[in-house]
């Protein structure tokens, strides 16, 4: 039996066709194509025949692991200090080139906290990767709500009934239209450790107590202020998307808000808030989509420097299948980037539905 | 029975609970977007718990006037008085009043109850006080099987129950309505107009009540005020309104089907009476109500359709045929053409038949009829 779908529609089919052929091309086949590059050592280019790794890929990419280290001790049994008092450790090798543990062959120090006499280390098969992990995810966490804040903030602003807001609306749109690639050469410059406009400024305005700081170029500070120029970037689109929201809202709802007697607060708390429902799910997850993938600003402002302080999954899967010319690795941060943001849409959308 | 004593109970308890006074007095109210001007100097009283409706055609400015009460628009000149204080400049929640929109404008998201109990919400009032002027809204409303239904799960009129029902909770000096009724249906506005007529009897409050529609207008008010053009054509109590319309305008607004208005020549006039002719009609002498003509000039002579009755054939004064018949049982409503091309509507109190063409001969009691001056 053919559905009516298929049968009786064949013009809604054709026209479909062109969109549906564009998706397949650019979107499906690669990302099949990338979930199975994963499964494999495939290189850019190699003289040797690819072979299927299994999980290969995803376990050292992910390998994990938690080793303890007790200080040295001299041989009275007294722990070794160094001239500061502090207990001195043995290197991390001995673990990792000891032939007694084999699992932590190859591994790397990611972080280490210490307590009294020991010293608790987290090591990783990949730790790059686990900085840009961690980075990507500490960008969304931040940027999310602080740039879906912001630009409602400015759309509430805009959306008052005042002479000449309309510019308002274009200057803060106006970023939007910028290519991001410009923008980050523009506040690469704002940015500048010797004569940037952001140092500048901030020893004017305090007299020149200011020392100046080398925004991009300090681990502390660098990603920090890719945040602070990302929020700025689209926090214009965002603030578009909420006014479409607050414009569906009907006015006579807020008149009758005002005559019942609230507070502009209450209005917001009871008309305004709930009136934006669905406009709320839309704007975090575009936002945490566009943040996961970050990777523009990297690109032309740090390349993941310094001192991988700027990592992100994106651009490790970039330079790694590029750079490095290992599709394989590349793939695999990708599909581990697609289940990240999948969960989390999915996690957003059940936490936001109708209840 | 009792049900009714209970509800009649119910209603003065609410009405006792210190509402404050609520007489509201406009004195050459304006308002101007830009340089046009809506409302162009109005002047009102409504007595303290007077049910007073705006009437008049669409566009003439009783919203604006309403929402001018209500505090949503500002006054751009005049006195507006509630209660004896001059809010002018009062924010719309000092004004004491509370207001239902044609729209409904109730809150999507909340369900019945937290909608009617939103002013207390606001008020940050007590669990228990929520509850109780609920409860007491939707008895008054027969609504109280509804309390927990979204909004979206209410027909039209239970909707707008609803924002009645906010209006009650709060228990304001002042109701406000603009056109509640026009977004049902015909049967159901019918419902709904006694209810808020048996609501005003039962509250006992202050209200204005906005419609263009004439015949809520007469059933409702206790003082009708007819705008046109941002100006009082006339205020006072229906049956005055509709006995002593003071120009064409009132006149041909109030009453259903419209009063019949014929061109017509002042032939002889005194102080009390004028003759007054036209080519398809006899003769005849009609009061002047104080208005003054003089022989030659041109008058406006109105006739409703009710005081038009058909005669024996060959008598009467308007001889005219049936172009349009429409039987309502108790009522029949002909359409009739007079030689002359003009047309005339009368309404017969009772069944009759009439056939297309046929000729009808009519009189009517020339001291129902009103002459008016023609308008320039
Ligand atoms: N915000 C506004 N700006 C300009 N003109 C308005 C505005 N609101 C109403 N008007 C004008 O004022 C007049 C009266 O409007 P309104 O009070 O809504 O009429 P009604 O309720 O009697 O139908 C209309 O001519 C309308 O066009
Ligand atoms: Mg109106």
């Amino acid at each position: 039996m053919r559905s009516s779908l298929t049968s009786a529609n064949r013009e809604g089919w054709a026209f479909a066709l062109p969109g549906i052929v564009l998706i397949f091309a650019f979107i499906i086949t690669p990302f099949i194509l990338a979930f199975g590059f994963s499964l494999t050592n495939q290189r850019l280019i190699s003289p040797n025949p690819t072979r299927y790794v299994g999980l290969e890929n995803y376990q050292q990419m992910l390998g994990l692991a938690f080793v303890t280290l007790d200080a040295k001790q001299d041989p009275n049994g007294k722990v070794a200090t160094d001239p500061s008092g502090h207990p001195e450790f043995p290197p991390l090798r001995t673990i990792t080139r000891n032939a007694d543990t084999p699992q932590y062959r190859g591994m790397q120090e990611w972080f280490r906290w210490e307590t009294g006499t020991q010293a608790h280390l987290v090591i990783a098969r990949d730790v790059v990767f686990w900085k840009a992990l961690v980075n990507t995810c500490l960008f969304v966490l931040i940027v999310a709500p602080v740039q879906a804040g912001l630009a409602l903030g400015l759309a509430l602003l805009i959306n008052q009934k005042l002479r000449g807001i309309t510019l308002f609306r274009t200057i803060y749109f106006m970023p939007v239209v910028v290519s991001i690639v410009v923008v980050s050469l523009l506040w690469r410059f704002i940015y500048d450790g010797h004569d940037g406009l952001l140092n500048n400024m901030l020893a004017g305005l305090s007299f020149g107590h200011f020392h100046p700081v080398d925004w991009l170029g300090n681990p502390h500070t660098a990603l920090g202020s890719i945040m602070v120029m990302s929020i700025w970037q689209a926090v214009g689109f965002h603030m578009v998307i909420w006014l479409s929201g607050l414009q569906t809202i009907s006015p006579t709802l807020y008149e009758a808000a005002a005559i019942e007697g609230s507070s502009s607060w209450q209005t917001f708390r009871y008309v305004t808030w709930p009136g934006l429902r669905h406009t709320a799910v839309l704007v975090l997850i575009v936002i945490t989509m566009q943040s996961f993938a970050l990777f523009s600003q990297i690109d032309v402002m740090t390349k993941g420097g310094p001192l991988d302080s700027t990592q992100t999954l994106v651009f490790q899967a970039v330079q790694r299948g590029y750079g490095l010319q290992d599709i394989a690795g590349g793939s695999t941060i990708s599909v581990i980037l697609f289940v990240i943001v999948l969960s989390i849409s999915l996690l957003q959308r059940w936490l936001t539905r109708e209840r | 029975m009792s049900m009714l004593l209970a509800i009649c109970n119910l209603g003065r308890i609410l009405t006792r609970e210190g509402r404050e006074m609520a007489e509201i007095k406009l004195r050459g109210l304006r308002k101007s977007y830009g340089g046009h001007e809506v409302i162009r100097g109005v002047d009102i009283d409504i007595a303290d718990g007077e049910f007073c409706v705006f009437v008049g055609p669409s566009g003439c400015g009783k919203s604006t006037l309403l929402r001018m009460v209500a505090g949503l628009e500002d006054i751009t000149d005049g006195t507006l008085e509630i209660g004896g204080q001059r809010v002018n400049e009062a924010q719309p929640r000092d004004r004491g009043v509370a207001m239902v929109f044609q729209n409904y404008a109730i809150f999507p998201h909340m369900s019945v109850r937290e909608n009617m109990a939103f002013g207390l919400t606001i008020a940050h009032a007590s669990k228990a006080e929520k509850a109780a002027k609920v409860q007491r809204a939707a008895e008054i409303l027969q609504m109280e099987h509804l309390l927990d239904r979204r909004p979206s799960q209410l027909s039209g009129g239970q909707r707008q129950r609803v924002a009645i029902g906010r209006a009650i909770t709060r228990n304001p000096g002042v109701f406000l309505f603009d056109e509640p009724l026009s977004n049902l249906d015909a049967a159901l506005r019918m419902d709904m107009r006694m209810e808020i007529g048996k609501l005003h009897k039962q509250l006992g409050t202050t209200m204005i009540y906005v419609t263009h529609d004439q015949v809520e207008a007469m059933t409702l008010a206790d003082k009708i005020i007819v705008l046109r053009d941002g100006q009082v054509m006339q205020a006072g109590a229906p049956m005055e309104l509709y006995q002593n319309p003071v120009n064409r305008f009132v006149a041909g607004f109030l009453g259903a089907p419209s009063m019949n208005f014929l061109d017509v020549e002042i032939v002889a006039a005194d102080n009390e009476t004028a003759k007054v002719a036209r080519p398809s009609m006899d003769p005849i002498v009609v009061p002047t109500r104080g208005r003054r003509f003089v022989p030659g000039a041109r008058a406006v002579l109105g006739l409703r359709p009710q005081h038009i009755s058909a005669c024996a054939p060959d008598q009467g004064v308007l001889h005219g045929q049936v172009t349009l018949t429409e039987r309502l049982g108790s009522e029949t409503v002909v359409d009739l053409v007079m030689q002359d091309g003009k047309n005339v509507i009368a309404a017969f109190g009772e069944d009759k038949e009439f056939e297309r063409g046929q000729r009808v001969d009519l009189i009517f009691a020339p001291e129902q009829a009103h002459l008016f001056e023609e308008e320039s």
